[in-house]
């Protein structure tokens, strides 16, 4: 951690102005022990959770119910969650942090602040959609798609991503290039056709002036509001809005085809914090994630993708193994760097 | 004319109010107390000093660049547009409300300071569903032929949509400093030959322009501090910048030097405003229980115009998002979706509401008893120490007391104690403001009378200055309450685990896209807004 020498000076600071004496906080929960998987876990859980209660919060309460775990859930934004971790250091109380992108759930191992898991747990998955390092495991997929106001393209929209680089669509794009999982696809991008075409794609994108939003919600509801008319997004917000505004709403996905870069798939994932008061407990919750029941409900609730084998996904949605996604690993975020300073090259950010 | 020139007011005349004992130094043990708050208030600049000296260095080159040249610009006239925005809307709307014979007035005043209590992300929201390309606008506007609007993105929507959610400060704190002023100066000078509208630009003006630049000031911070809208309008400022670096690249030094840029422009902004109040005017009066209510001027044929015009603004700030909200929950009951009621979120919205608006008044007091009674360089350091951090994102405030925290008083951590103290001293301007503009208009002789009758000095303050500051120090606090039930990033990351109040209800439903859930909590954060709104409103009169 780099702040060492600040950190007494702020601990001065404090304790004069509120003239309080500094205790340890204490540890509420119990330490798994030597043998984890032999005993089961009690005390306290503390999940970080990067998703909206709305959407997870009932299938932590059937955890809750079935372990008897005292399960406490922090909800907010993923990326602000795992920079949370980081200012809280060694004495963050999170066991586990449940993250949506790849990206967040990487950073935080980047900076050391996930404990390896066992490779029981991680070969639940394919590799591709876990840490090769076996530090966080992915729980359910989300399919990268291209979103389109169907009052202006009624028979849908192109389907490789390289189209879109057309000056005919020219002020027409959404997207949101600080979202985590765009940067993913622009990760896999560069692994699957290299830095030079990545750039030249952005570049191409980027000369059409597309309309830059916070969020993939934002550009949904932009492409809703005929701000654009195709933006870059992930395929279950339309689900959900959907299943809010009914079906007159003119929006829908087009997934893209051919080992297209533009038809990655990314995840949400669960990973252990090292400095975890209770591991047993956190080890017990990730494979709760991964257990039969968790993986429909993804199916079922959240529209996501199971990626447990023998789960299947919403009928509505074309099957996982049916999309044409490319080979690669999503998971290789050891350059994520190497992607901002892409799209900041690119004059994107 | 002569007249106009004969009343006009001399630079020192505001010594004639509040300002007898500038000589005097402060006590020292109350200037600890300001001394402490100033230091608290300073906290978050001193977590990004940290973190910003940890900058890699190599990564600096992603800082310093012309695209953060071009961000700086951009926020600069988000800035004055804002100024000059809210200034344009509130100044007139105050002085309707107040010295007019407005039809429905009363109603007004209040439909013009509910706005307030709309997150800027509803109103950015509305905005764009209704005046977007494709927006309700558009739908009305296509058996014309329109096929689509003009975009509203951009610098001119964010304009529009910060404006609209932030006026009100202006009307709050202009329509108080017309309510304080003696209407014997103006009749004077009306007796003496001058024209109405020479009065108002001579007389009545010059009087308002401390209490229109304090609230324009509170309208251009709360505009630097928003993500809520830039990020739905799609505009650079260094707020998003500065959740750009969080977000993409988990940066935290990167970040912290662009909050560092974006609290040196909060300083150049409350300079500007400090030099405004030291050129203020005032005019000495006679005495409190000898003034007169202000005189009502007949709007005649502007009467129309004049409702018109407030129709205009309470639709865009207040009817448009207020409407966007009921939008969401119509169809989402069209579709089946159950109507959730979230009573624990509204109970728990009110208590750290209400708790900060409580902590920041006592906050206050100090500080504005410090800057009104014994001005000086020390003095007004501490007063726009508390300015410090009130620009910076809720990102960037709630990260600094994360660290703060563990490190410091880790059993306060995820506490709502911590949290309250978070918010009063945060949002601590918006209470210091109205103290300090009431504290001057009391003047000292009410607590010097008292100490001539034996009294020490705390206990005549107490007895005989307190009371005559509530209505002050209720709207302080009134305003405290509703930013803070607003308020998500610090709810977020620094409540107890578990802790729902109506804002994280409104962004854990809405961040999904789920507006139609999102639409119950909102609906009742506007009931509590307009109920404390009301409360403002009635005190101010009480104090008449």
């Amino acid at each position: 951690m780099r702040p060492t020498v600040a950190r007494p000076i702020v601990t001065v600071v404090l304790a004069a102005l509120l003239a309080a004496a500094c205790t340890d906080g204490g540890s509420t929960s119990t330490p798994g022990g030597s043998e984890p998987a032999a005993e089961s876990p009690s005390g306290t859980l503390t999940v970080y959770a990067g998703r909206s209660e709305s959407l997870v919060g009932p299938l932590i309460d059937r955890f809750r119910e079935a372990s008897g775990l005292d399960v406490q859930v922090q909800y907010a934004d993923t990326s602000e969650l795992a920079v949370t971790i980081l200012e809280e250091g060694d004495a963050s109380p999170a066991d586990v942090f449940f993250g949506q992108d790849a990206g967040a759930l990487g950073a935080l191992a980047a900076e050391g602040r996930l404990a390896a898991l066992p490779s029981a747990t991680l070969e639940r998955v394919e590799p591709r959609f876990r840490s090769p390092d076996g530090e966080w495991v992915g729980v359910s997929g989300r399919a990268r798609v291209v979103a389109y106001d169907t009052r202006l393209h009624p028979d849908g929209v192109p389907t490789a991503i390289e189209a879109y680089t057309d000056p005919a669509w020219s002020g027409k794009i959404g997207w949101a290039p600080t979202n985590a999982s765009f940067q993913a696809f622009v990760t896999g991008f560069r692994v699957l056709q290299g830095d030079d075409a990545a750039r030249a794609w952005l570049e191409g994108i980027q000369e059409n002036e597309p309309k830059v939003y916070e969020s993939n919600s934002a550009v949904l509801a932009a492409i809703d509001a005929g701000e654009v008319e195709v933006g870059f997004i992930n395929h279950y917000y339309l689900m959900n809005a959907l299943a809010e505004q009914g079906e007159s709403m003119p929006v829908r996905n087009q997934f893209l085809t051919g080992d297209d870069p533009g038809a990655l798939i990314n995840v949400a994932g669960a990973g252990i914090v090292n400095t975890a008061g209770n591991p047993a407990a956190a080890q017990a919750f990730v494979d709760f994630l991964l257990s039969d029941e968790s993986q429909q409900y993804f199916a079922t609730e959240t529209n996501e993708y199971p990626l447990v084998g023998g789960v299947s996904a919403n009928p509505d949605l074309p099957p996982l193994a049916e999309i044409d996604s490319p080979d690669i690993d999503l998971s290789d975020l050891a350059d994520l760097e190497g992607t901002l300073r892409l799209i900041q090259e690119a004059g994107v950010l | 004319m002569l007249a106009g020139q004969a009343l006009r007011p001399g630079r020192t005349a505001a010594g004639a109010i509040g300002t007898d004992d500038t000589a005097r130094p402060a006590p020292r043990p109350l200037l600890a107390v300001g001394l402490a708050i100033a230091g608290l208030a300073l906290l978050p600049l001193g977590y990004l000093v940290i973190r910003a000296i940890g900058a890699d260095v190599a990564a600096l080159d992603l800082v310093i660049r012309p695209r953060t040249l071009h961000v700086a610009a951009s926020t600069l006239a988000l800035a004055l547009l804002v100024g000059a925005g809210t200034v344009g809307l509130g100044v007139p709307l105050a002085w309707l409300t107040t010295r007019t014979d407005l039809p429905g007035r009363r109603l007004w005043t209040v439909l013009v300071v509910v706005p307030l209590a709309i997150p800027s992300y509803v109103t950015g929201f509305a905005f764009l569903a209704a005046l977007g390309p494709r927006g309700a606008l558009q739908g009305l506007l296509a058996p014309l032929g329109v096929e689509r609007l003009p975009s509203i993105g951009g610098l001119v929507g964010a304009t529009l949509v910060l404006v609209l959610a932030s006026f009100p400060y202006v009307v709050l704190s202009t329509r108080a400093a017309i309510l304080r002023t003696d209407p014997t100066v103006e009749d004077a000078a009306r007796l003496l030959g001058d024209r109405r509208s020479t009065v108002f630009r001579r007389i009545t003006l010059p009087v308002l322009v401390p209490a229109i630049a304090a609230g324009a000031l509170l309208a251009i911070l709360y505009a630097l501090a928003d993500f809520g809208a830039v990020s739905l309008l799609q505009f650079d400022s260094f707020s998003r910048a500065i959740y750009v670096q969080y977000r993409a690249s988990f940066d935290r030094s990167l970040a912290a030097i662009l909050a560092l840029m974006l609290v040196a422009m909060t300083l150049a902004v409350t300079w500007a405003e400090l030099r405004l109040r030291r050129r203020a005017v005032a005019y000495a009066s006679v005495g409190r229980n000898t003034r007169r209510p202000p005189t009502i001027v007949p709007l005649g044929r502007w009467r129309w115009p004049a409702v018109a015009f407030c129709g205009a603004v309470v639709g865009l700030a207040l009817v448009m998002p207020a409407g966007t909200i009921v939008w969401w929950l119509i169809r989402g009951i069209g579709q089946g979706e159950p109507v959730r009621l979230v009573v624990d979120g509204a109970v728990n919205s009110f208590i750290v509401g209400g708790a900060a608006a409580v902590g920041a008044v006592l906050l206050a007091l100090p500080v504005a008893f410090l800057v009104a009674r014994h001005p000086a360089r020390l003095t007004t350091f501490i007063e726009r120490a508390t300015y410090s951090g009130y620009a910076l994102p809720g990102i960037v405030v709630a990260l600094s007391v994360v660290f703060l925290a563990v490190n410091a008083i880790p059993f306060l951590y995820q506490t709502l104690l911590l949290l309250v103290i978070a918010y009063a001293v945060r949002f601590l301007p918006q209470a210091v403001g109205s103290a300090r503009a009431a504290l001057v208009a009391v003047g000292p002789r009410v607590e010097e009378a008292g100490r001539t009758l034996g009294d020490g000095p705390l206990r005549a303050f107490l007895r005989l200055t307190l009371p005559l500051l509530r209505p002050a120090l209720v709207a302080g606090g009134a305003l405290v309450f509703l930013t803070t039930v607003k308020e998500l990033p610090m709810a977020l990351l620094l409540g107890p685990i578990g802790f729902d109040t109506l804002a994280t209800e409104i962004w854990d439903a809405a961040s999904e896209g789920f507006y139609a859930r999102a639409a119950a909590p909102a609906a009742l954060l506007l009931v509590l807004s307009a109920g404390t709104v009301a409360v403002l409103l009635r005190s101010e009169e009480r104090g008449q």
